[in-house]
């Protein structure tokens, strides 16, 4: 038997294993694709980096597209921890930066601006918490699927927001042209500020870009949604349920609530995801009318970078800075060398499919282990004993 | 208003319409009855719309692009089998996965072959003798005179319950769905029936995605489907796992399809929004009374493992 530490050095490996496997994936299957595209493999990783990090614009472009794909990221987290799969990033977004962009136009120049931030925020998280909290209601309560519901209510926020953005929420100077659906802007003094690092010799970092401080907010929200799931009883329970439903119930947990409780958290963080994009970068809500006019994608892209960080938080903060670049790099790949942008989407479904699939390893791996300190093998020699035991556990 | 609404073209769209929703979620009820809960529906389908799309373009025939679907479907529904069976992973989330792969490999292989959308000539209408000359009703212009793929998708609903009611095969794919255990003792190789039932799923979604663009739509262009297939996972749930039921939640999708495009037709000034809104609400709330229901495949979405 292997010293402890030495155990505890491999388990840590193991659970380096979905994103190392997916990565090699992908960038295998990245590969073969370039190739029978007859495009040079090393110039178009090339291109993607540069890219994505080339020059301080481009680093700030990237973290950019980073932020909301880590608010929704984040959110997953709580969420697939409960064991509550979550699709609905797209709708509980869109509800987030409704509700935020209506606060914000509502009592924009009434109310102390940072007041009016706040109210803001707090409404995008409130109003995304409840469109997820129907899903996990129904789940919890009238055992609907979480996947097909939350689906569906991504359709139904789509079709609202149109509504909304043509209608009762269309830009006053718009009405009566042939408008594209958009909200009025919202007052400058409601605007989130830009982002610049001082660094030494008074030299600022990404001054002049788009960075805003929704990246701080992100970053923060990590912290507190990391804190909540390992350091506080509420996130205990939300992970014991994840974990074992049947067990957690014996013990006392009610587990409708946790399920509807981590919906709430993972909607209200995928609308802040909402709200930010609206303050912190395009100071009104607009869409063209499909599906990802307004979230590109965040609430898928969202899922993907939460499986890549083995859902936790701070390994999202990575994963959505790492899937930022994959796709501002994959613009300058497509303008450099003709590699249409798409492959990036088809590469990150590899990813997905390699992460949940080696993640099953990591599991059967640790449900091993638990077998083996519950059930030293010295009682277990031959293969016919270790199945009767193995019977007999389960 | 209401005659220029109700008129029996739009029963007639309505029809055509269900023609995708119909293959595809007839072929996730197979896979689904068997316990697997396949969500790359919608990827599958644009992978199969590409390929029927170019391969009739390249070659004139529509049919060999329904035999490329198909094949391309055959080998995403393996890929599939192998990832949710083999390898066991969580169901929902793989498929997502594989959502994501069929929605850019569509558009790379679009924007890198095919450049703008370009129509094909594709399945043209079949005229029943006799009967599309019915006046009664519009009954001629409803039910019989469509292309091959609605006639066949609406004959897909009797031959798929009586496959899965009647047939020894059928008695496997519901017993191991229902009791994996009970079946793998009585000798069913559960892995191999689940293995078919995707793979079968998947050749029916790319007959879907087919259907989109080498019969309905006649053009491919980038997410053709526009999440489609996620409606048609949700309609098997809706129609409680049987294919009449499912035919019919797939009329409910496709007539509020032909309604929608009469009133942008006819030019109507009805916010549109609420009543595409409406079936994806009338699904949840379908399924909110589907779920109480035993109909549901015990073991669905469960990995087998042997001796559990």
């Amino acid at each position: 038997m292997p010293r402890p530490h030495v155990r505890a050095w491999f388990d840590r490996l193991f659970d380096l294993l979905p994103p190392v496997t997916s990565l090699g994936a992908a960038l295998a299957v990245a590969s073969i694709l370039l190739i029978v595209m007859n495009a040079n493999v090393g110039e178009a990783y090339l291109a993607l980096a540069a890219g994505a990090f080339g020059t301080e614009n481009a680093t700030a472009e990237t973290l950019v597209k980073a932020i909301p794909v880590l608010f929704i990221a984040i959110g997953i987290c709580v969420a697939f921890r409960a064991s509550v799969i979550n699709i609905g990033g797209e709708g509980q977004m869109i509800a987030g930066a409704v509700a935020g962009v209506t606060i914000a136009i509502a009592f924009g120049g009434r109310l102390p601006p940072l007041l009016v931030i706040v109210l803001s925020l707090l409404a995008g998280f409130a109003a995304g918490a409840v469109y997820g909290g129907i899903a996990g209601f129904l789940k919890a309560y009238f055992n609907v699927n979480e996947i097909l519901s939350t689906i569906m209510l991504n359709q139904v926020a789509v079709q609202m927001m149109n509504f909304l953005l043509n209608g009762p929420l269309l830009d006053p100077t718009e009405v009566g042209t042939n408008h594209i659906p958009k909200t009025a802007r919202i007052l400058n003094e409601l605007q989130l500020p830009r982002l610049t690092i001082g660094w030494f010799d008074g030299v600022e970092v990404f001054a002049r870009t788009r960075l805003h401080y929704g990246l701080i907010l992100a970053i923060l929200l990590a912290v507190v949604v990391y804190v909540l799931l390992w350091h506080t009883p509420i996130g205990y329970r939300i992970r014991a349920v994840g974990f074992n439903d049947r067990a957690s119930r014996y013990a006392g947990i009610n587990v409708r609530r946790q399920v509807v409780l981590a919906m709430c958290l993972a909607g209200g963080c995928a609308g802040l995801a909402g709200v930010v994009q609206v303050l912190g970068l395009q100071y009104r809500l607009q869409t063209d009318g499909s599906p990802a006019g307004f979230t590109a994608n965040a609430g898928f892209n969202g899922i993907v970078a939460a499986l890549f960080g083995g859902l936790n938080p701070f390994g999202a903060i990575p994963a959505s800075i790492f899937f930022g670049g994959l796709l501002v790099g994959a613009q300058n790949m497509q303008r450099d060398i003709g590699v249409p942008a798409s492959l990036i989407t088809a590469v990150n479904g590899i990813i997905v499919i390699f992460a949940v699939s080696s993640q099953v390893f990591v599991q059967r791996r640790r449900q091993r282990r638990r077998n083996i300190e519950i059930n030293p093998p010295t009682t277990a020699s031959s293969p016919e004993a270790a199945a009767a035991t193995r019977k007999a556990q389960a | 208003m209401i005659e220029q609404v109700f008129t029996a073209s739009v029963f007639a769209a309505a029809l055509r319409l269900a023609t995708p929703y119909m293959f595809a979620s007839i072929g996730e009820m197979f896979g689904q009855r068997s316990g697997v809960l396949n969500l790359g529906v919608d990827g599958i389908m644009l992978m199969g719309a590409f390929f029927a799309h170019y391969v009739a373009l390249m070659t004139g025939s529509a049919v060999l692009g329904v035999g490329a679907a198909l094949l391309v479907g055959a080998l995403l529904g393996l890929a599939t089998a192998f990832v949710s069976v083999t390898l066991k992973a969580e169901q929902g989330i793989s498929g997502i996965g594989m959502y994501l792969f069929g929605l850019g490999m569509s558009e790379l292989l679009f924007q890198r072959l095919v450049g703008t959308p370009r129509s094909v000539e594709g399945f043209s209408a079949i005229y029943i003798p006799l009967l599309s000359d019915i006046q009664f009703l519009g009954i001629g212009e409803i039910f019989f005179r469509h292309n091959i793929l609605v006639y066949v998708a609406f004959a897909l609903v009797p031959i798929s319950a009586y496959i899965i009611n009647r047939t020894p095969f059928g008695l496997m794919i519901r017993a191991v769905g229902q009791n994996p255990q009970a079946a793998d003792a009585m000798g069913i190789n559960v892995a191999r029936v689940r293995y078919m039932t995707v793979i079968l799923g998947s050749m029916l979604a790319g007959l879907a995605g087919a259907a989109l663009s080498v019969a309905l739509l006649k053009v491919f262009q980038q997410n053709l489907t526009s999440g489609l297939g996620f409606i048609a996972v949700a309609l098997v749930y809706f129609g409680r796992w049987r294919p009449v039921g499912i035919m019919i939640g797939a009329l409910l999708f496709s007539f509020v399809n032909a309604l929608q495009l009469q009133i942008s037709a006819i030019g109507l000034n009805i916010p549109s929004e609420f009543a595409v809104m409406a079936p994806y609400v009338i699904t949840i709330i379908a399924l909110v009374f589907a779920s109480r229901q035993t109909e549901k495949p015990d073991a669905l979405t469960k990995p087998f493992e042997r001796g559990e």
